[in-house]
């Protein structure tokens, strides 16, 4: 007989920690205003930055996926090089993961301010504009898309790229035909989770690309802004960030991300 | 005009030297235990595995060409059909990679599917197939592809051995209408004598005997063949 391990021990603080993960989210639904919800989402300034939001996330994705495809692909196929290259290459795309955004938000201005060391040779400037916010999440969240393909990618069977080819296929039509559609669902994943990412950007986001309502203030700038405000609207905006998480959530079930919902 | 594959493969300190004539329109059998270099032989004609010799069919010669221009079929041991294609669009995969359009390539899988007795699982996935039904599939897949030769690795092992002499029967039906050169690799004595016309066996990547195998069972060269024999009774 197996004995659990399950003392009153571990659910002390496993208790907490549930308490912890919960509890806020619980406050968030409580505290709502849900009376005046649908007249305080319909304000101008929210349904912009709600746009806004939805909008450049898109277009992050969009991006994310057109480079971050290929880049998962050549991680996935790092094996056979040298180990310092690949192992940069990894960590590359790791950072921005562990680094805070402030600091990637910091590092985008240094490169593409004014003075940085690319931005001063354009005739234009990025900073503080739409385009910026959505260079800003990419850099944020495009990892998350890379490292779900790359794995998608390294789990898939390399011999029906074999098959294709012996059948006739070029490298491309393989590619097109027989990689991706094999790993689609790390790629939905990835894209979802990259969206979602995002969505939320915050850090990376006002430092690079400040809050400039319409232009740049996203939902969740517009939140922090108005937290200070109006705490109601702060609340219908927060609100309107987790709905869309958790229909992210539902949509990543099982098939995309094991364990996710066992 | 034959297959004709001067197999020379370094891999890792284990090297393949072999030397195969495979006239169009027959069938070579490879036999040899785990390890003897079979399946590093069919890799090296596909074109799969670098190969320091030289492959021609014909006086076309392969040497360089790249997997897709060789024409040379590959079926896998767990025929590997790709699981994201019905089985029509998995045979019409080949016709469709040599540039065909959609309604071509279906049109001409459907002919194979036909000719296979495939036609009611055309618009099936791989995984609701029998494992007989799989590697039918996987042949008219190869054949579709319209392939000078035919690399068939352990086409049975994957099936019960309750079906392996219905599919096997099938099999070497399908080959006779093969007018390619057919190499299939195998462990077993029946395939060899359903399958193939010759015979060679390969241990620790060298030919050690080749022939029938009524001339295998004749004159045994060495103790694995004597093995194989004593298996089959």
């Amino acid at each position: 007989m197996r004995r659990s391990f399950l003392t009153p021990a571990l659910w002390i603080p496993a208790g907490l920690a549930i308490g912890l993960l919960g509890l806020p989210l619980v406050a968030l639904i409580v505290r709502a205003p849900w009376a005046q919800l649908p007249q305080l989402l319909s304000r101008t300034e929210v349904l912009q930055a709600l746009s806004l939001s939805l909008g450049t996330a898109a277009v992050s994705t969009a991006v994310s996926l057109v480079l971050g495809i290929p880049l998962a692909l050549v991680l996935a196929r790092s094996a056979e090089w040298p180990t310092v290259p690949r192992r940069l290459l990894r960590a590359l795309v790791t950072v921005p993961l562990v680094l805070p955004p402030v600091v990637g938000g910091v590092a985008l201005l240094l490169l593409l301010g004014r003075r940085g060391l690319v931005g001063q040779l354009l005739p234009f400037q990025i900073p503080f504009s739409t385009t910026a916010v959505v260079i800003a999440q990419v850099f944020v969240a495009m990892p998350f898309l890379v490292l779900a393909v790359e794995g998608a990618v390294r789990a898939s069977d390399r011999r029906f790229e074999a098959v294709a080819a012996t059948l006739g296929a070029s490298r491309w039509t393989v590619l097109r035909r027989v990689t991706l559609p094999l790993v689609a669902p790390g790629v939905a994943a990835g894209g979802l989770l990259c969206f979602t990412r995002a969505l939320g950007e915050f850090g990376a986001t006002i430092t690079f690309a400040g809050s400039f309502p319409g232009v740049t203030q996203t939902l969740p700038i517009a939140t922090y802004l108005e937290l200070q405000r109006d705490p109601d609207a702060a609340i219908a905006l927060s609100l309107t960030l987790m709905a869309v998480s958790v229909v992210v959530l539902v949509s990543l079930r099982d098939r995309w991300v094991p364990g996710l919902s066992s | 005009m034959s297959l004709v594959a001067e197999l020379r493969v370094n891999r890792g300190g284990f090297l393949l030297d072999l030397e195969l004539a495979v006239p169009l329109g027959r069938a070579l059998a490879i036999v040899g235990p785990n390890g003897a270099g079979k399946s590093t032989a069919l890799a090296a004609i596909a074109g799969l595995t670098p190969n320091a010799g030289t492959v021609r069919v014909g006086d076309r010669v392969l040497d360089g060409l790249p997997v897709e221009h060789r024409r040379v079929g590959y079926v896998f041991q767990d025929y590997l059909l790709f699981p994201h294609l019905t089985v029509l669009d998995n045979v019409a995969f080949g016709p469709r990679a040599a540039g065909a359009s959609t309604t071509d390539a279906r049109d001409a899988a459907s002919a194979w599917l036909d000719r296979l007795d495939l036609a009611p699982f055309a618009q099936r996935r791989p995984g609701q197939l029998s494992g007989g039904q799989a590697q039918r599939v996987a042949l008219a897949r190869a054949l579709a592809a319209g392939p000078d030769v035919l690399l068939l690795d352990e086409p049975l092992a994957a099936l019960d051995v309750e079906l392996r002499a219905d599919v096997r029967a099938e099999l070497a039906a399908h080959l006779t209408d093969f007018a390619g050169a057919t190499i299939v690799v195998t462990h077993s004595l029946a395939d060899v004598e359903a399958l193939a016309h010759d015979v060679t066996v390969l241990e620790r990547g060298r030919a050690t005997q080749r022939g029938s195998l009524a001339e295998l069972a004749a004159r045994p060269a060495t103790p694995y063949v004597e093995r194989l024999l004593a298996a089959a009774g």
